[in-house]
C-alpha cells in the first residue's frame, strides 16, 4: 500500500517533468538559428553594455533616460531583434569589466566606445561588428597661440594623462615630424583641464571627440579654445558582440547598414511611413515591403523600418547626440560625402 | 573686603565668568582667541556669502532642454551655483530609475531612516511572546521557504551540473507556498522577536518596492538602481548580516577546543585583511561569472553584497575579538563554576560585556564602511557618490563640482553624524553601571 501511494505523487511529477522537457526541446526546434538572439526574445529584453558617464555616447540626463550614440546604438539594435527600442536594458559597464561581461552573458551587445584592434579581436573571443565612431588623437589650443595646425606645435608643452594610447601617439607623432614637445602627465581628468585652462600648457591632448565636448562645457568661453585639425592617431569605436553566434553578429552589422541605407535615401524617422509606398526596389526591400531580407537574417521582415522609426538613420544619430557637442562630423560621414561610412547593398 | 574680585563685582558663574575662564584667562588665550575668532568669522561670513547671498538657484534652459550656464559662469568663485543640484537631484539621490517611479526609492530612502530611528529605541529590541504556537509558524515559514529554494537550486545544478533542462510544473505552487512561507515567518517574529521581525518585514517591504513586479508595480531590473538607495541598502545589509558573522569568527577565533575552526577563522580574517576591498569586490564583479557555467548570471548587486559582507565581517570580527580579549579570565571561570553551558555562558555573560567594550572601534568601523560601499563604482553600481560624478559629466554642468561635493558631503555627514551620536547614547547609557 505504502509504495502505491509513494507512486500515487511521483507519477504526475515524473509525468510533468518529461513534458517539460519535451516543451523545451520543442522551442529549441523552432528557433532563430542565434541562441543569444533565442534567449534575447524569451526574455523580451536586450541586456546592452555601456560606459553611462561619457557625454554624446551615453550618459543619463536629468531624468535617468541613457542618451548619447552608444545608448542610441543599443536602442537600434533592439529595435531590429524585438520590435521595441523601450525593451533594452542599458547595463553600465567600466573599463575593466566591460569585456567580462559580455563573455559572461550579462550583457548581449557591448556599445561602450571600444576601440577596434587586433589585439582585442583576437585574444577576447569577441568581435567588433561595426563602428560607429571613428576617433582620433587631436590637440586643443587657445585661441590667443594664433596656431592654425599641430605642425606649428614645435617645442610646445602638452598636457596629457599619463599611461594612455594618446601618450604614445604624440610620442611617435612628434618623432616623425622631426619636432620636440614637453610632455605635463596628470592622472585627473579635472585637473588635467584645470592646467590647461590656467596656462600651464600650450596644448592639450586626448581623443577627439572629448577634446571637443570639454571645448563645449566651458559654455561662453568655448570660443577661446581651438580643435586642430589634424587628428594622429586611429580609434574606430565599435560596437562588440561574442565569438560564436555568426546570426547575432549578422543582425548588429546589418542593422547598421540599414541606417546608412537609410541615409542615401533621404529616409529618416518622420518620413519613413511615406516611403512604404516607395516605387525604388532597394527602398522596398529595406523596408520590408517585398523581399525577404529580414528573414534571412532570423528578423522580422520589417526590422529596418523598426529602427528607423525608434532612432532614424545614421546621420539623425550623429545630429542628435554629437551635433551638440560642436563636433563636426568629418570622416564620420557617409562615403558619398567624403566619409568612411559605407554599406554593402541590401539585396 | 579689600579683595579686588569682590570691588570691581567679578561675577564667578554664567556666561561671563565661563568666557573669562576659558577663552580669556591670559593675555596668550586672549590673543589666540581674539585671532580664532577672526578666522572663523571671516571663513563663516565668506561661506555664507558664497552658499547663499550670492548663490544661484536657477538657470534659464534653451528650446532643446539643454541648461544655459552662463549666468553661473559669471559669478563662479563668488557664488555657488545651486541650479546644479535643483537639476540633477532626482538623478543623483535615485539614479536612473524611471523618472515616474521615483517616488518608490524615496518611500525607500524614508522607510530607512524611519528603521534606523525605531532601532535606536531600546524598548523595542525586547523580546515578545514566547508561545509555542506562534514558534511553529515562524519554523514553518522557514521550511517552506528553504523547501522552495532547495528545489530550485536543484533544477540549476540539474540544468548545469547534467544538462538536463526541466521546466518546474509545481512553480508556481511552490512560488505560492514560498510566499506564504514569508508571510508566516514575518508573523512568527513581529510577534516572537518585535525588533527583528520589524527588520525582515522592512527589508522585503524596501526590496519588493524597489524592484516591483507585484502589486501592480512595474519590474525595474538591479541595473536601474542608483545613487542613495544603493548606498543604504549596501551598507544596511552589509553590516547586518556581518555583525553576527563576525561574532562567530571571533568566538571560533578563541577556541580552544576546535583547532580546525580556529585554522579556518584566522585563515578567513588574514585571507580578506590581506587584500584591498576593491580587489575583493573585482573578484566578485569579473573573475566570478568566468568560473561560473554559461548562461548562469547571479546578479551584480547580490555579488557586491556578499563582497561587502565578508570583508565587513572579518574587520568587525577583529574588533568583537578585541573585546572578548579584555574581559577578565574570572568571568569565564564564573561562568563555569555555574555550570553554564558554552552558549549561556556566552550569551549571557561573555558577549554583553565584550561588545559594550568595543562600542567605539565598531562604530568606527560602521562608518567607515557605510563610506566604503562608495567604491562599487569600479564594478558598475552607481552609488551615490558615483551619482554625483555622473551629474557632472553632463557638459554644461562640468565645472561646478563644488557644489555637487558640498550636497554629497552634507547627505553623509547626516548619516554618519547620526550612527556616532546613537553610538555616544549607547555607551553612556550601557556604561552608567560603571560609573558607580
Amino acid at each position: 500500500m505504502t509504495r502505491f501511494a509513494r507512486w500515487g505523487i511521483g507519477a504526475p511529477i515524473l509525468a510533468g517533468l518529461f513534458a517539460g522537457v519535451l516543451a523545451i526541446g520543442s522551442a529549441r526546434a523552432d528557433g532563430s538559428g542565434s541562441a543569444t538572439m533565442d534567449a534575447t526574445r524569451a526574455k523580451g529584453q536586450l541586456a546592452c553594455g555601456v560606459s553611462g558617464q561619457v557625454p554624446g555616447f551615453s550618459l543619463p540626463d536629468s531624468q535617468g533616460v541613457m542618451r548619447g550614440l552608444d545608448a542610441d546604438t543599443c536602442r537600434a539594435v533592439t529595435a531590429a531583434v524585438l520590435g521595441d527600442a523601450a525593451k533594452v536594458k542599458f547595463v553600465p559597464t567600466t573599463a575593466q569589466n566591460r569585456f567580462t561581461a559580455l563573455q559572461s552573458g550579462e550583457i548581449d551587445v557591448l556599445s561602450r566606445s571600444t576601440t577596434w584592434t587586433l589585439g582585442r579581436e583576437g585574444n577576447l573571443g569577441l568581435n567588433f561588428a561595426w563602428v560607429n565612431y571613428y576617433d582620433g588623437t587631436g590637440f586643443l589650443v587657445k585661441k590667443a597661440a594664433g596656431v592654425k595646425s599641430a605642425k606649428e606645435l614645435d617645442n610646445a608643452t602638452i598636457c596629457v594623462q599619463p599611461g594612455t594610447s594618446t601618450e604614445l601617439a604624440i610620442a611617435d607623432y612628434f618623432r616623425v615630424s622631426k619636432m620636440k614637445f614637453t610632455p605635463i602627465l596628470i592622472q585627473e581628468l579635472s585637473e588635467i583641464q584645470g592646467a590647461f585652462l590656467s596656462g600651464r600648457c600650450d596644448a592639450y591632448s586626448t581623443d577627439a571627440s572629448a577634446l571637443a565636448t570639454f571645448r563645449f562645457s566651458q559654455g561662453p568661453k568655448a570660443d577661446d579654445l581651438v580643435l586642430l585639425p589634424d587628428i594622429i592617431s586611429k580609434e574606430p569605436l565599435g560596437v562588440m558582440v561574442r565569438k560564436g553566434d555568426d546570426k547575432w553578429f549578422d543582425m548588429v552589422r546589418w542593422t547598421f547598414a540599414a541606417m546608412i541605407v537609410a541615409e542615401e535615401k533621404g529616409i529618416t524617422q518622420a518620413n519613413v511611413d511615406t516611403f512604404l509606398t516607395s516605387t525604388d526596389p532597394e527602398t522596398r526591400r529595406l523596408l520590408g515591403v517585398e523581399g525577404e531580407m529580414g528573414k534571412a537574417l532570423g528578423l522580422d521582415p520589417k526590422f529596418a523600418y523598426n529602427v528607423i522609426k525608434a532612432v532614424g538613420n545614421l546621420g539623425e544619430m550623429w545630429d542628435r547626440n554629437i551635433t551638440p557637442m560642436g563636433v563636426p562630423r568629418g570622416i564620420n560621414n557617409l562615403w558619398t560625402k567624403g566619409g568612411l561610412q559605407y554599406a554593402p547593398p541590401m539585396r | 573686603m579689600s579683595d579686588a574680585a569682590v570691588a570691581r563685582k567679578i561675577p564667578t558663574i554664567g556666561a561671563v565668568a565661563w568666557l573669562r575662564a576659558n577663552l580669556f584667562g591670559s593675555w596668550v588665550s586672549t590673543a589666540i582667541t581674539l585671532a580664532l575668532g577672526y578666522i572663523v568669522l571671516r571663513v563663516g561670513i565668506a561661506f555664507v556669502d558664497w552658499a547663499f547671498v550670492n548663490a544661484i538657484w536657477h538657470v534659464p534652459y534653451s528650446k532643446t532642454g539643454i541648461a544655459e550656464t552662463a549666468v553661473c559662469q559669471n559669478t563662479k568663485g563668488t557664488g555657488a551655483c545651486w541650479a546644479v543640484i535643483v537639476d540633477k537631484y532626482r538623478l543623483i539621490l535615485f539614479g536612473r530609475f524611471p523618472y515616474d517611479e521615483q517616488w518608490r526609492p524615496a518611500v525607500v530612502i524614508v522607510l530607512f531612516v524611519a528603521l534606523f530611528a525605531l532601532s535606536t529605541i531600546r524598548a523595542v529590541w525586547r523580546k515578545g511572546t514566547t508561545a509555542r504556537w506562534v514558534q511553529r509558524v515562524a519554523l514553518a515559514g522557514a521550511g517552506l521557504i528553504v523547501l522552495d529554494n532547495a528545489v530550485d537550486l536543484l533544477l540549476i545544478v540539474a540544468s548545469v551540473g547534467f544538462g538536463v533542462h526541466i521546466s518546474d510544473p509545481l512553480a508556481p505552487v511552490l512560488e505560492m507556498l514560498n510566499t506564504i512561507g514569508k508571510c508566516g515567518l514575518v508573523f512568527g517574529l513581529l510577534l516572537l522577536w518585535p525588533a527583528i521581525g520589524v527588520w525582515v518585514a522592512t527589508l522585503a517591504v524596501i526590496f519588493m518596492l524597489m524592484s516591483g513586479g507585484i502589486l501592480g508595480l512595474s519590474v525595474v531590473p538591479v541595473d536601474y538602481w542608483g545613487g542613495l538607495p544603493i548606498t543604504l541598502i549596501l551598507a544596511t545589509f552589509g553590516l547586518a548580516f556581518a555583525f553576527p558573522l563576525a561574532v562567530l569568527v571571533a568566538l571560533g577565533r578563541r577556541s580552544t577546543q576546535m583547532p580546525a575552526v580556529k585554522t579556518l577563522c584566522v585563515v578567513y580574517v588574514e585571507l580578506i585583511r590581506g587584500v584591498p576591498l576593491i580587489s575583493v569586490l573585482f573578484m566578485a564583479s569579473v573573475m566570478f561569472p568566468l568560473f561560473m557555467p554559461p548562461g548562469i548570471n547571479i546578479d551584480k548587486l547580490l555579488r557586491a553584497q556578499i563582497a561587502v559582507i565578508l570583508f565587513a565581517a572579518a574587520y568587525l570580527a577583529e574588533v568583537v575579538r578585541g573585546g572578548l580579549q579584555a574581559l577578565p579570565k574570572g568571568q569565564t571561570e564564573a561562568a563555569d563554576a555555574l555550570g553554564l553551558t558554552y552558549w549561556q555562558k556566552t550569551g549571557f555573560i561573555i558577549l554583553p560585556q565584550a561588545l559594550r567594550l568595543v562600542i567605539p572601534p565598531l562604530v568606527n568601523t560602521f562608518i567607515g564602511f557605510f563610506k566604503d560601499t562608495s567604491l562599487v563604482l569600479i564594478i558598475g553600481i552607481f552609488d551615490l557618490l558615483t551619482m554625483g560624478k555622473v551629474a557632472l559629466s553632463d557638459p554644461p554642468w562640468q565645472s561646478f563640482s563644488t557644489e555637487v561635493y558640498v550636497f554629497l558631503a552634507f547627505i553623509y555627514i547626516l548619516f554618519c553624524y547620526g550612527m556616532s551620536r546613537y553610538s555616544r547614547g549607547l555607551e553612556r547609557e550601557l556604561n552608567s553601571a560603571r560609573g558607580r
